[in-house]
C-alpha cells in the first residue's frame, strides 16, 4: 500500500508542478504558431509572479492580483509586438531584452517598495489562493482505487491546477477548430497568403500575443500566490525555457505539448521524492546530480526526438511586403 | 461595345528612387482576355498589385465597372470583384485545399455549417470549370498545376470577376498549359473577365483578344490581338531605340579558349532552365548571349561560373575539363584557372554590401599576395592599390573607407568590374553589366570589355539588352526557353531579326 500512496503522491506533485509549464507552454504555441518567437515566456512568468503578488498584497484579492498580472504580461507582449512585428526587428533580442529587463525590474521594484530586494511581503489566506478540496473528497477517501484517484490524486489543488489543464483542450479548439485559429496558423506558415487574403498580419500577429500575454500570467500569478505565498527573486527559475522546449517537444501542439510538460514536471518531481532516499545497490545519490535530472531530459530529447519538428514555416520572420 | 470593367487612368508609383509605374492608362473589357506582355522588370506585376491592392499607387484612379474605388487593401480589391493568381504561389502548404480557399473568408468563428456549404459550393464550382480539385488533399501533396487551381478556386470562390494572371506559365509543364487554357477559356465563357501577365508572345496569340504592351514602367502600345502579329508586339516590347555602336577595332580572334558541350541545368525549383547547350568562345572574342530574362541565361552563367550544379554536359577551359555533372570545380579554383565573373545580381552576388569599399575591391583575392602575407591582411597595400584602381575607374566618390551600400549602382559595378578584370582573365562570364547603371558609366564600362576583348580574352556577354549585346558582340547567340535559338555574326544582323529570335518566332 505504501507504493501505490507513493505514486499518488508522485501523480499528485506531477499535476500541481506541471501548471506553470502548461500555462506557458500554451502562450508559447500562440505566438510561436502565429510566426513570433517567444523566448520571453521565462520574464514574462516572473513579471507576472511579481505583479500577482504585489496586487493580492497591495488589494487584498488574488483575484486583483491576476487581473494585474493579466494586464502586465500583455503589455509586455505588445511590447514584444511593438519591436519585433511593427518595427521588424530581431525577435530573440526583443525577447532577451524583455527577460533582462524583468529580472532587474522586479528586484529594484521589491526593494523599493518593501524594502527587500527581489522579496514581497508573506500573502495571508485571504490574499492568495489557497487549494480546492473538491466535492465528497472526504467521504470517498476510503473507497479503494476510486479514493486514491480522485481524493489523493485529483482533489486538493490550487485553481490554477484545475485551469492549466482545462486550457489545453480549449487551446487546442481555438487553434484548429476556428476561423480564428485558422488566420494564425496560416499567418506563422506564410503570411503572403494571408494579407492577400485581405486580413491584416500585422493585427493577427498582435492578437495572437496578446493571449499569449493572458495565458503566461496565470503561470506567474500560480508561482507566487498559489504555491508561494509571496514573490521571490528569479522565482520563475527557468520554467518559461523549460516550457519553450515542451512546446517544441511538442511540435506546437498543445496534446504534445501537454505530454511534455507532464514528462518534466513528473522527473521534477521524481527528482524531489528521490532525494536523500537510498536505492538499492546505488546508494543515495547526490543532490545535485538528481536535480540535474529534467534539464538532462531536456537536454536528450531535444537533441534527440526533436529531429522531425517542423515549426511554423514563416517563425522568426517579420513580415516584409516586397521591395 | 462591350463595356469597361476595369479602367486604370494615370497610375504612378515609385519605389524610392525606381519609378515603376508611370502614367499608365488601361482599359479592360468585360468578358474579354486581355493581355499585358512585356519583359522582367517593366513593370507589370507592379500595376497588378496596385490593383490587387496590395501596394497603393502614388496618384491614379482606379474604376471598377464605372466606379471609382479606392484600394486600400486586397480586401477591398476582393470584395470589388477582383481576384489574383500570383506568381509565386499564395497558399500555406500544410493546409488543406479548403482551409486555403476559406482563409479570411469563414464566415463564422466555429467551423461548422458554413464549412459544409463552402465544401459544396466549391464543389459545385468545381465540376463547373472542370477543375476537379479534391478539398481535402493538403497542398503541398499537389503539383504546381494543381496548386495553380486552388488559387483560381479561390478567387472564384470569393467571388472574383476579374481574374488576374501574373506570369501563370512559367512554373507550368507544357500539358499543365493546355489544361491551364481550357480552364480560361470556360471561365471567359462563363463571361468572366481574364488580364493575362506574360512575357510569352505565343500566349498572347493563342488566348487574348486584346493585349497592352509595357516597357519600362510604361504602357507603350495597345491594340486588338488580331491586328498584330509577334514580330510587332515583340518590337514593342523590347524597344528600338538608337543603338550607340562603339568604336571597336578589329581583332583577329584566336583559338577556342572556352567550350561548353550539351550543357543543361536545372533551377532551384528542378525545372530544366539549359536544355542542351553547345557554346563555344574563342580568345579576343566578345559572344553575346541576348534573350529575354527567364529564358535560362541566369542558371547558365550560375552553372559556367562553378556556382550551380550542372546537370549534365561538360564544360572546357582551354581543352581542360573544368566541370561535369560530378561536381569538379568550384568558383575558387575556376578563378585559379584565369576565369572571372561579373554576376547578373551585383548586391547579392558581387558584393558584400556592408563592406568597404576596398574591401569588395580585393575580396576573394584577399588572401592572396600582395594584399595578404600569411594570412595577415595587409591594410596599408591594400588601401594604396584601392585608391589606385578607383582612380584608374573613375570610380566616385574616391572614398576606399566608404561602406559599399553607399555607391551607386555604376560605381558599384565599377568596383566588381576592376577586381575581376585587374586579374586579367582568359575568360570573362559578364552578366547584366549595365542594368541600372547611368549612361557615362555605361560608356565606360564597354570601354573596359573592349579593352579586355583587344587584349585577348574571352568575353561572354549575357544581356537583355538587345542594343548592349549588339554594340559589344562579334557574335550573337540568342536563348529561348533553355535552348540557343540561333547564332549570328554582329556585322549582318538586324536588331529585328534578333527580336524574333529572342520572342522564339524564327
Amino acid at each position: 500500500m505504501e507504493f501505490l500512496a507513493d505514486i499518488a503522491s508522485l501523480t499528485n506533485s506531477t499535476l500541481r508542478i506541471s501548471t506553470p509549464l502548461i500555462f506557458a507552454a500554451m502562450a508559447g504555441i500562440f505566438a510561436e504558431r502565429s510566426g513570433v518567437i517567444d523566448f520571453s515566456l521565462e520574464g514574462k512568468m516572473l513579471m507576472a509572479a511579481f505583479v500577482a503578488a504585489v496586487g493580492s498584497y497591495f488589494f487584498g484579492n488574488p483575484w486583483v492580483g491576476l487581473l494585474m498580472a493579466i494586464v502586465a504580461c500583455v503589455s509586455l507582449s505588445m511590447l514584444h509586438g511593438f519591436a519585433s512585428v511593427t518595427h521588424k526587428g530581431d525577435q530573440v533580442v526583443s525577447c532577451v531584452a524583455i527577460n533582462i529587463l524583468i529580472i532587474g525590474l522586479t528586484t529594484a521594484l521589491a526593494a523599493a517598495w518593501f524594502g527587500q530586494a527581489g522579496l514581497t511581503p508573506t500573502l495571508t489566506d485571504d490574499q492568495r489562493f489557497l487549494e480546492i478540496t473538491l466535492p465528497f473528497a472526504d467521504a470517498l477517501r476510503d473507497v479503494p482505487i476510486i479514493g486514491l484517484i480522485y481524493s489523493d490524486i485529483l482533489s486538493g489543488h490550487y485553481i490554477f491546477v484545475y485551469l492549466a489543464y482545462i486550457s489545453v483542450p480549449i487551446v487546442y479548439w481555438v487553434v484548429f477548430k476556428t476561423s480564428f485559429g485558422l488566420r494564425v496558423r496560416a499567418v506563422g506558415e506564410n503570411p503572403s497568403a494571408v494579407d492577400t487574403a485581405g486580413i491584416n498580419v500585422f493585427a493577427m500577429r498582435y492578437k495572437a500575443l496578446a493571449i499569449n500575454g493572458v495565458l503566461i500570467a496565470f503561470a506567474g500569478a500560480h508561482l507566487s500566490t498559489a504555491v508561494n505565498a509571496n514573490f521571490f527573486r528569479e522565482m520563475s527559475a527557468g520554467r518559461g525555457y523549460l516550457a519553450l522546449a515542451a512546446m517544441i517537444f511538442g511540435k506546437w501542439h498543445p496534446k504534445t505539448a501537454l505530454v511534455a510538460c507532464l514528462l518534466f514536471g513528473f522527473t521534477d518531481a521524481l527528482q524531489i521524492r528521490l532525494q536523500g532516499v537510498e536505492l538499492p545497490t546505488i546508494g543515495t545519490i547526490p543532490v545535485q546530480l538528481i536535480q540535474a535530472v529534467p534539464y538532462v531530459l531536456t537536454v536528450v530529447l531535444l537533441a534527440g526526438f526533436v529531429g522531425k519538428a517542423i515549426a511554423p514555416n514563416a517563425i522568426g520572420q517579420p513580415y516584409i511586403k516586397e521591395r | 461595345m462591350v463595356s469597361p470593367i476595369l479602367e486604370l487612368s494615370n497610375i504612378n508609383k515609385s519605389f524610392g528612387h525606381v519609378h515603376a509605374n508611370k502614367d499608365i492608362n488601361l482599359t479592360i473589357k468585360k468578358g474579354t482576355i486581355h493581355g499585358i506582355i512585356g519583359e522582367n522588370g517593366a513593370g507589370k506585376s507592379t500595376l497588378m498589385s496596385i490593383v490587387y491592392g496590395l501596394y497603393q499607387a502614388d496618384s491614379g484612379k482606379i474604376k471598377v465597372s464605372g466606379k471609382e474605388i479606392n484600394l486600400k487593401s486586397p480586401r477591398d480589391s476582393i470584395e470589388n470583384g477582383i481576384g489574383m493568381v500570383h506568381q509565386h504561389f499564395m497558399l500555406v502548404e500544410n493546409f488543406t485545399v479548403l482551409e486555403n480557399i476559406v482563409l479570411g473568408f469563414e464566415g463564422e468563428l466555429i467551423f461548422g455549417k458554413n464549412l459544409k456549404k463552402a465544401k459544396t459550393d466549391l464543389k459545385n464550382l468545381c465540376d463547373t470549370y472542370n477543375l476537379n480539385v479534391d478539398l481535402d488533399s493538403i497542398i503541398s501533396d499537389l503539383s504546381v498545376g494543381f496548386r495553380q487551381r486552388v488559387e483560381i478556386l479561390k478567387s472564384l470562390y470569393r467571388g472574383a470577376e476579374v481574374f488576374i494572371l501574373d506570369e501563370p506559365t512559367g512554373v507550368l509543364t507544357p500539358q499543365e498549359v493546355d489544361e491551364l487554357f481550357k480552364i480560361l477559356r470556360s471561365l471567359k465563357e462563363e463571361g468572366k473577365t481574364i488580364v493575362l501577365i506574360t512575357h510569352k508572345l505565343n500566349e498572347i496569340m493563342d488566348l487574348t483578344s486584346e493585349v497592352s504592351v509595357m516597357r519600362q514602367g510604361e504602357v507603350v502600345g495597345h491594340t486588338k490581338t488580331e491586328n498584330t502579329n509577334r514580330e510587332k508586339l515583340a518590337e514593342m516590347m523590347v524597344g528600338r531605340s538608337v543603338l550607340l555602336r562603339i568604336n571597336k577595332s578589329k581583332v583577329e580572334r584566336g583559338d577556342v579558349v572556352f567550350k561548353v558541350e550539351n550543357l543543361t541545368v536545372k533551377d532551384d525549383l528542378d525545372v530544366t532552365r539549359v536544355k542542351n547547350v553547345n557554346l563555344e568562345i574563342h580568345a579576343g572574342e566578345i559572344l553575346g548571349l541576348a534573350g529575354v530574362t527567364g529564358n535560362g541565361q541566369t542558371e547558365l552563367l550560375e552553372a559556367l561560373s562553378g556556382i550551380r550544379k550542372v546537370e549534365s554536359g561538360e564544360i572546357y577551359l582551354n581543352d581542360e575539363k573544368i566541370s561535369d555533372n560530378l561536381g569538379l570545380l568550384n568558383p575558387r579554383e575556376l578563378k585559379e584557372k584565369g576565369l572571372a565573373h561579373v554576376p547578373e545580381d551585383r548586391q547579392r552576388m558581387g558584393l558584400v554590401t556592408d563592406f568597404k569599399a576596398y574591401e569588395n575591391l580585393i575580396f576573394g583575392y584577399h588572401d592572396q599576395e600582395p594584399y595578404s602575407k600569411s594570412s595577415i591582411m595587409k591594410e596599408n597595400q591594400i588601401l594604396d592599390y584601392s585608391k589606385k584602381v578607383m582612380e584608374e575607374y573613375d570610380v566616385r566618390p574616391r572614398s576606399p573607407n566608404l561602406m559599399t551600400s553607399n555607391f551607386s549602382g555604376g560605381n558599384q559595378q565599377k568596383l566588381i568590374l576592376s577586381r575581376e578584370l585587374n586579374e586579367n582573365p582568359k575568360i570573362l562570364l559578364v552578366g547584366q553589366p549595365t542594368r541600372g547603371v547611368d549612361i557615362g558609366a555605361i560608356e565606360f564600362i564597354h570601354q573596359r570589355l573592349i579593352d579586355m576583348r583587344d587584349k585577348g580574352a574571352a568575353i561572354l556577354l549575357v544581356s537583355v539588352e538587345l542594343e548592349e549585346v549588339l554594340s559589344l558582340s562579334d557574335r550573337i547567340v540568342v536563348m529561348f526557353d533553355g535552348n540557343i535559338v540561333g547564332e549570328r555574326v554582329n556585322k549582318d544582323v538586324t536588331d529585328r531579326e534578333l527580336g524574333l529570335l529572342m520572342a522564339g518566332v524564327a
